[in-house]
């Protein structure tokens, strides 16, 4: 294994393959990236979660062009309890909870990646900019988290989608200007102590620019973390995108999101339990085989890191 | 350490300044309180004019912002605006409300943290018990659950439980829908019956997502220090077991605990608004729906504003804990 660690241990992506080509000279050489994969494939909670992911990524958006009923179908029937034209049955107005689900899960994953794409992207630039410049700008951004951290996101979500009305973007921007900070801080940090390496001190005696050394050389050599916290953020984004729209407060009727669903029928949980458990277990599931894929990425990222969730 | 806190008081004051005037900005650009008025039959411009000049919307933000705040701080913090609200004062609309929230909230995060804190010790220094795999899978499960969810489950749990009571001849224990007005009497026993059973399940439900962040957080942290240098030369001098985890590692193993209770701040409170919101009690949850509903800026930035100054607050007390836990942490 001692071959293994020095390989993704070496701060140079590229250094990797050459480190552990002597020892076993049987073995193929493998890059980082290779090494990471083969982790990553052989975690087994973290393959099974993929698996749930998968299909709950199918099932939202292909399930729609197979089931029969859209979710927007409303049929006479009110209150059916489970049966095979409608396996988890319909709300109040009749429409069929499994097209709702379907419906609902896409608008959720939708919003979580969009989340979660924005809120890297703007922390890993953020971060980066502060920790290798330094300074003013550092200190700039120190103070606009110090800000943001003292007003309540639910709050700030909530006026925001009163005032501009309830389209999923606008729960996607607003649950993202508040899902940066988190990554901006990690970026930072590692940014700190990567800037002060050879490899980035020679980048800058040749003449590299300040953005080509945070994207080229700095960014490479933080991916695993930075993967490791944007699928943990698509996670947070599910949950807090769900709590939202359960307050009425996200995603407005006619549109449907998992939270929305679960608004609308929890009042049946002891009457007709399906219609709170359907909802339940897509939600509780996502957002657990989200958590299970970022714990499977951080043990094959960080060989150091055992087994056992932290 | 004096110095220090007032120092932090001092630099948490612009903070707080700009906060609030980005808050009043988003406020005011949000929606406009009066869109309402227009529609209802009767109301004509000069109608609309004179409520815009009574209210000071027709000057621009910046001196609303000005008249807002220096209101404010002279403990003048405005009336309700919304149609129906028969003008609320904002004072005693948010203090009622924080006091809710905040009976609820101390309760259960005292019992998260001390629950949570010893869960985690018991799972690191049992590590790989069935104990630890127990407590780490429910942790890593509740982590992943969203909270209102947990409420809903708590709660219809809870009304069953009052069937079964109901069905033994037994008066309901449990509240379901908010606490009773007016505070609890009777005699002592039943005191303690009226309020625990208001309590309980909401109290429960926001404990248990809590819970969950705290006991990962001390199980790791503790295991870091389980396995660092200090503690095997403690060990080494014979020291006693129990010595070693709790004089060495416990009090080393709080300080990430520390963080994370002033950090989550943000998010107990979520969790108690929408606590709140499942059990029905008038709390800042309802009253933060209620006023984003009824766009009641007034309302609003009475209620951002206290929130944000406990933030500051708790981040404070925070790092005041540090220095308390830490002897390396030098404040000053």
């Amino acid at each position: 294994m001692a071959n293994i660690n020095l390989a993704s241990e070496g701060g140079v992506v590229n250094s990797a393959p050459e480190a552990d080509s002597h020892e076993f000279d049987a073995t193929k050489t493998r890059t980082q990236g290779q090494l990471v994969l083969r982790r990553f494939l052989r975690h087994r909670l973290a393959m099974v979660s993929l698996g749930v992911f998968v299909f709950l990524v199918l099932f939202a958006f292909v399930g729609p062009f197979i089931w029969t009923y859209d979710y927007e179908d409303v049929t006479s029937k009110s209150y059916q309890p489970m049966s095979g034209t409608h396996p988890l049955g319909t709300t109040q107005v009749g429409k069929d909870m499994l097209a709702l689900l379907m419906r609902g899960t896409g608008y959720s994953l939708q919003i979580a990646l969009i989340v979660a794409a924005l809120a890297t992207a703007i922390g890993v630039t953020f971060g980066a900019l502060a920790g290798y410049l330094r300074g003013f700008v550092d200190a700039a951004l120190m103070r606009l988290v110090d800000l943001l951290l003292i007003i309540p996101q639910i709050a700030v979500a909530a006026i925001v989608v009163k005032g501009f009305s309830g389209s999923w973007y606008v729960v996607a921007l607003v649950l993202a200007a508040f899902a940066w900070m988190q990554i901006a801080r990690i970026t930072r940090g590692e940014t700190l102590s990567l800037a002060q390496r050879e490899f980035v001190e020679a980048a800058r005696a040749c003449g590299a620019s300040t953005p080509r050394i945070i994207f080229k050389h700095l960014v490479p050599n933080m991916i695993g973390s930075i993967t490791v916290n944007a699928t943990l953020a698509i996670a947070a984004a599910v949950l807090t995108e769900a709590a939202l729209s359960f307050l009425g407060l996200g995603v407005q009727p006619p549109d449907t999101s998992l939270g929305v669903i679960v608004l609308e029928n929890y009042g049946q949980f002891l009457n007709r339990p399906w219609l709170f458990w359907g909802p339940f277990i897509v939600l509780v599931s996502l957002s657990l085989a989200v958590n299970f894929i970022g714990d499977g990425l951080r043990d094959a990222f960080d060989p150091r890191q055992t087994k056992v969730r932290a | 350490m004096i110095r220090y806190i007032i120092r932090r008081l001092l630099i948490s004051i612009p903070i707080l300044i700009i906060g609030s005037f980005a808050c009043y900005v988003l406020v005011a650009t949000a929606g406009n309180p009066l869109a309402e008025m227009r529609f209802r039959p009767g109301v004509t411009d000069a109608d609309i004019r004179a409520a815009e000049a009574t209210l000071g919307l027709d000057k621009p933000v910046i001196v609303r912002y000005w008249n807002w705040l220096t209101d404010f701080l002279s403990g003048d913090w405005g009336q309700s605006i919304a149609l129906g609200q028969a003008k609320t004062a904002v004072f005693p609309a948010v203090t009622d409300a924080l006091w809710t929230t905040g009976r609820l909230v101390i309760g259960a995060e005292l019992l998260a943290l001390t629950l949570g804190v010893s869960v985690g010790v018991l799972a690191a220094v049992r590590q790989y018990s069935i104990f630890d795999y127990l407590a780490t899978s429910t942790a890593f499960l509740m982590f992943s659950m969203p909270i209102f969810c947990v409420a809903v489950i708590v709660k219809n749990y809870g009304i069953q439980f009052n069937n079964v009571l109901e069905s033994m001849g037994l008066d309901r224990w449990l509240t379901t829908a908010g606490p009773r007005p007016g505070g609890f009497s009777g005699s002592f026993g039943e005191v303690v019956f009226k309020y625990t059973g208001t309590f309980l399940l909401p109290t429960v439900a926001l404990m248990l997502i809590s819970f969950a962040a705290y006991s990962r957080f001390e199980r790791a942290s503790m295991l870091e220090i389980l396995h660092s240098d200090f503690v095997r030369t403690a060990r080494a001098k014979g020291i006693s077991q129990s010595r070693v985890i709790f004089r060495h590692a416990f009090r080393n193993a709080l300080i990430p605990v520390a963080t994370l209770f002033s950090l989550n701040f943000g998010a107990v409170l979520s969790g108690a608004i929408i606590t709140e919101t499942v059990f029905g009690w008038a709390g800042m949850g309802t009253l933060l729906v209620n006023s984003v509903r009824q766009f009641d800026p007034p309302m609003l930035m009475g209620w951002l504003a206290v929130t944000a100054t406990l933030i500051v607050l708790f981040n404070l007390i925070a790092d005041v804990v540090y220095g308390i836990l830490d002897p390396r942490i030098r404040l000053g």
